[in-house]
């Protein structure tokens, strides 16, 4: 576990060293932010609500799911997709941890590093720029905090699923980048899945991404009311376990083929 | 080219993954007209109108201003020397060294999004609206090509890595939508500092028939040259500023 941890904490450091990074990272955040802010006014125009949410609701809604966004979103699938290319994977899977691990830990120090230095910065500047209301109960914060737990697992799980497709496609560039356009459009980023039409909705309940974004940004705004939370924390705790069954599986496929490659 | 053609599937997949991330747009479009008829007065196949419009100017920038890593790509590599010894303009051979001709594709997806949401509009048409439509595309083209070619120019005189391209690619977004719904400051800079609004909304404010935008619709052409030219006047300064990487 001491090793894990270490992992963490050196990813931690490293980004650290770069933080210049980050701060034209939280104006890009928040011009994105500002775009929606203006384009969800325009369309709740006079409207009080719009499936339950109000404006001011939408706009803390649409601020909370990008900072969240900077805590769980990392480039591990592509990182991986290089290291699986230049074989250094092959070094990577004799050293005594396990691969998916280490890329979840380091992926857990990029996070933790961008929570602190981007997210919590960054929430504090757009909350006095646009209209935003943060919740004033901490069983709220706390909730969300759990759910942001399992919104990084849910993502990273799935970076690890593409990540690993490297083995098996030879160049999986196109496959990562619609991944990430996926998970803007089906995690609730850019809409709140409550939003969608019905069939819509009841395709994405089958899916893993509204785990991502929809849940936690909902818990937060107080979107979800009474047992709907208790439900959205189940639904990414079970994704979070259910998404192992194919990683183990494809990644079990991944290490036959690369020994036969090898041999 | 030829050497692109090599690689067959990446250029699918590119193409593929362009046209989801346009996709992705127009489902947001779908979707939040689902629950309002106006966006400031502006219908949903208005807006979709507009959007399509965007992409053909979009499509030519980026397929021929492929300058966004110059700073990393020539100046950092010390590339530029070898740009200069060549006895034609440097920032056209940069450009032509650039071209990704694959993204002439979203002009394709933009000008059937325009026609799909022009039929719903019953849109009349001229004989002379595709001259001004190739005109408008131009002048949206430079504008994006002269705002671009501006920022990349920043690489002559300081070295160090800047994340202002892709903070830049976010603020053009806002040219998308009509910029009506934005409030007065944003307008403005929209207008005349970062015209992106000359990309979507007042060019296709004409096919539009809206009247009250069409002085700025044809303002279009003239903004785009304006800020093409200053870009390159940026660039010739900035060229003889330039005294190559190392010493």
């Amino acid at each position: 576990m001491d090793k894990y941890i270490e992992m963490i904490r050196i990813r931690f450091l490293m980004m650290l060293a770069y933080r210049t990074n980050y701060y034209s990272g939280i104006l890009i955040y928040g011009i994105n932010i500002g775009a929606y802010y203006f384009l969800w006014s325009a369309i709740y125009g006079g409207k009080g609500n719009i499936e339950g949410l109000s404006i001011t609701q939408m706009v803390t809604y649409v601020a909370v799911s990008w900072m969240a966004r900077a805590f769980y979103f990392n480039n591990i699938d592509r990182e991986m997709a290089t290291e699986i290319k230049e074989g250094k994977v092959a070094v990577e899977l004799i050293r005594p941890y396990s691969y998916l691990g280490m890329k979840t830990m380091q992926g857990l120090g990029e996070g933790l590093f961008r929570f602190f230095f981007f997210s919590i910065p960054g929430l504090i500047i757009v909350y006095f720029i646009f209209p935003i209301e943060f919740s004033a109960s901490p069983v709220t914060w706390g909730l969300f905090l759990l759910s942001l737990v399992f919104s990084f697992f849910i993502n990273m799980q799935i970076n690890l699923l593409t990540g690993i497709t490297t083995f098996f496609l030879f160049n999986n560039d196109g496959l990562i980048r619609a991944k990430r356009v996926v998970i803007d459009l089906f995690s609730g980023l850019l809409l709140p899945i409550s939003f969608y039409p019905i069939w819509a909705q009841n395709i994405m309940g089958y899916l893993p991404f509204q785990g991502i974004s929809y849940i936690p940004s909902m818990i937060f705004t107080n979107g979800f009311k009474g047992a709907d939370v208790y439900q959205g924390l189940l639904f990414q705790a079970l994704w979070s376990v259910v998404l192992l069954i194919p990683i183990s599986l494809i990644w079990w496929a991944a290490r036959k083929r690369l020994v036969i490659q090898g041999g | 080219m030829k050497t692109r053609l090599q690689y067959r599937s990446d250029l699918v997949v590119e193409i593929l993954s362009d046209l989801l991330f346009q996709a992705v747009n127009l489902v947001f479009i779908l979707v939040v007209f689902g629950h309002t008829q106006f966006l400031h007065g502006w219908s949903r196949d208005e807006i979709i109108f507009i959007y399509g419009f965007f992409l053909v100017p979009f499509a030519i920038f980026s397929t021929f201003f492929n300058i966004w890593d110059f700073n990393e790509r020539y100046i950092v590599k010390g590339e530029m020397d070898r740009i200069l010894t060549r006895p034609i303009h440097s920032l056209f051979q940069v450009i032509l060294e650039r071209i990704e001709l694959e993204s002439l594709f979203g002009a394709v997806t933009g000008l059937a999004v325009m026609i799909y949401a022009g039929s719903l509009l019953d849109l009349p048409f001229h004989w002379y609206d595709p001259l001004i439509f190739l005109l408008f595309v131009i002048g949206g083209a430079l504008v994006y090509g002269g705002i671009f070619i501006s920022l990349a120019t920043i690489g002559f005189w300081s070295d160090a890595r800047t994340s202002i391209m892709p903070t830049m690619y976010n603020i053009g977004n806002y040219g998308r939508y009509p910029v009506d719904i934005y409030n007065n400051v944003i307008r403005y800079i929209l207008t005349w500092i970062l015209p992106f609004a000359f990309v979507g909304v007042y060019p296709a404010a004409y096919f539009l028939k809206r009247e009250e935008w069409y002085w700025y619709s044809f303002l279009t052409p003239v903004v785009g040259l304006a800020f093409f030219i200053l870009s390159i006047v940026l660039w010739n300064t900035g060229v003889k500023r330039y005294r190559g990487a190392g010493n």
